[in-house]
């Protein structure tokens, strides 16, 4: 008997979704502000399915008209997909109108470029392996290697699910005291990199100039990230949390050199670059 | 279209009071209606500096509380006609600095002026904050030292991502390198860090070069800003500074060391 070919696939994928935070149980006050905001983008909410965040009402006694807010919704185009946080009571109700439950998942910052009171993206970042870290290289090391000795013992988490998201492109210079984070994404960078300046990504990192602050690539613990900078000046490097600052100045090897930082083992490893390959 | 100019370092101690005095100077001599605008609330420089200090009734934070017009605050300067002064409050401290009534007085004098020129407070907190804010052109005043040079990238940090042209998307605030109390000898010596070493980390254009000297300090003494003082190298250099602002095509001076001449040599002497 020949075999059925499957009819269905289950994928797991992780989509952008638009979440509407609700701040009050007043619902009414939700759809006059709504409609206003709608007034003046007309096709802000077209058609893309919307996740009700409950996380502020969790307190709120009042019961939640959920029938008659998504009538509302779909009067205007918006389509809710389900409901995320919330009491148990609310999320009741909300599977009764045929909303689904979304699981609330931690909070994280989106892609920031920000200059002060950055939220720590650190949670993600695994912690520095303590102060065993050794600056510089032996300079006689053979295969110009450079290593961060006593690498901690502790092995690595398992690498987060990687999110596919676009690469996060920075032109302009990243700054004493900015910090950049590219989430679930890889980063370049085109312009300078001044000390006190900070990458992260949980991808790779690519600079296309002088890096001279600190670069922390596959921060959500991807041990296969990679850095590699057009200049190598800079103060720290770190993959998937196993960090290397350069106490005694860079190694010549690569000091100012086109560069490539990758980890081997629990080894931070900078090689040069040669353009004539 | 009147602009509004504010002069930062984030680094005390560089020049900022002593730059916006005679920039400021500089742009009223060449014809352009100024005000120039203390923002160190708390500690009162500016009207020193432009010796206009025993004429100060009420200040900015008078203007800001609605006490009195910004016209009863305003005074003007005593070497030239198109220059007048807002200063600060000795009182008071930099939270009284409302960003939105500070929003207000510059819309207000934007009406009669062509250039507002902001003396920002050292440190990169609210006073710092608020002078630069609303500028659409910044004097980045560093001194030929590390830390001088890594506090303006801070500035600069800021500037492109926290002031109203970036808040609004608008084109990002247009940034001058000035480099003060540059001393070509110390550079050459290697004691200094050069022109090119501070370009080189900052990366943005400059707009001038303000030689090192002790007649800045007399000038300052005796309420007179620097660009006023005869057969003096700070005075020169600041005109050029005024000039690049306006548009000029000058070349930079006062960069490299002067070779010291037969006599010179001969007898010492400065």
């Amino acid at each position: 008997m020949p075999r059925e070919e499957p009819a269905f696939k289950i994928k797991n994928s992780n989509l952008p979704v638009l979440i509407l935070h609700l701040k009050t149980p007043d619902l009414e006050q939700v759809k006059q502000q709504l409609e206003t905001r709608l007034k003046q983008m007309p096709d802000f909410f077209a058609h893309t399915p919307i996740v009700l965040g409950l996380t502020d009402l969790a307190d709120a006694e009042s019961a939640l008209d959920f029938v008659d807010l998504l009538a509302f919704m779909q009067t205007n185009r918006m389509h809710a997909a389900g409901i995320q946080g919330g009491s148990p009571a609310q999320q009741e109700a909300a599977t009764k109108a045929g909303l689904g439950l979304i699981p609330t998942t931690p909070q994280r910052p989106a892609p920031i470029v920000e200059t002060e009171q950055a939220p720590e993206p650190v949670p993600e970042i695994r912690p520095a392996p303590s102060p065993h870290y050794v600056g510089p290289a032996q300079p006689d090391l053979p295969g110009l290697e450079i290593e961060a000795d006593a690498a901690p013992a502790i092995p690595p988490e398992q690498p987060a699910p990687v999110e596919t998201r676009p690469t996060l492109v920075i032109d302009k210079p990243v700054r004493t005291g900015q910090r950049i984070y590219a989430e679930g994404a890889n980063l370049v960078v085109l312009a300078i990199v001044n000390a006190g300046a900070e990458l992260i990504a949980d991808g790779d990192i690519h600079i296309y100039a002088p890096l001279r602050g600190r670069a922390l690539a596959g921060a959500r613990g991807n041990t296969a990230a990679r850095i590699y900078v057009q200049s190598m000046e800079a103060e720290l490097v770190a993959i998937a949390g196993y960090f290397q600052v350069f106490d005694e100045g860079i190694p010549d090897t690569v000091r100012g050199k086109f560069s490539q930082i990758f980890l081997e083992g629990e080894k931070v490893v900078i090689n040069p670059i040669s353009s004539k390959r | 279209m009147p602009k509004i100019i504010v002069v930062t370092s984030g680094k005390g101690g560089v020049g900022k009071t002593t730059t916006s005095a005679s920039f400021a100077s500089g742009l009223a001599l060449r014809g352009n209606k100024t005000v120039v605008i203390d923002f160190d609330v708390g500690l009162r420089n500016l009207d020193l500096i432009m010796g206009c200090e025993r004429r100060v009734v009420y200040d900015i934070i008078n203007v800001i509380n609605n006490e009195v017009s910004l016209k009863q605050a305003l005074i003007k300067d005593k070497h030239c006609d198109n220059l007048y002064v807002l200063p600060a409050s000795q009182t008071r401290d930099k939270d009284a600095l409302n960003l939105e009534a500070v929003g207000r007085i510059l819309d207000e004098l934007k009406e009669s002026f062509d250039c507002i020129v902001c003396d920002s407070p050292a440190g990169i907190e609210h006073g710092a904050f608020s002078a630069m804010y609303y500028a659409d052109e910044a004097l980045i005043v560093t001194n030929p030292e590390v830390s001088s040079v890594r506090d303006s990238d801070r500035i600069l940090g800021i500037l492109a991502a926290k002031s109203k042209r970036a808040v609004e998307g608008l084109d990002p605030v247009k940034e001058h390198l000035l480099v003060t109390r540059y001393d070509p000898k110390r550079v050459a010596a290697g004691e200094m860090l050069s022109v090119d070493d501070i370009q080189e980390i900052l990366r943005i254009p400059l707009i001038g070069v303000i030689p090192e000297s002790e007649s800045v300090l007399q000038a300052s003494n005796s309420g007179t800003p620097a660009i006023h003082l005869e057969k003096s190298d700070v005075a020169e250099a600041y005109r050029d500074l005024v000039a690049r602002f306006m548009g000029d095509e000058v070349p930079m001076r006062f960069t490299t060391a002067e070779k010291a001449g037969f006599l010179k040599r001969l007898f010492g002497g400065r």
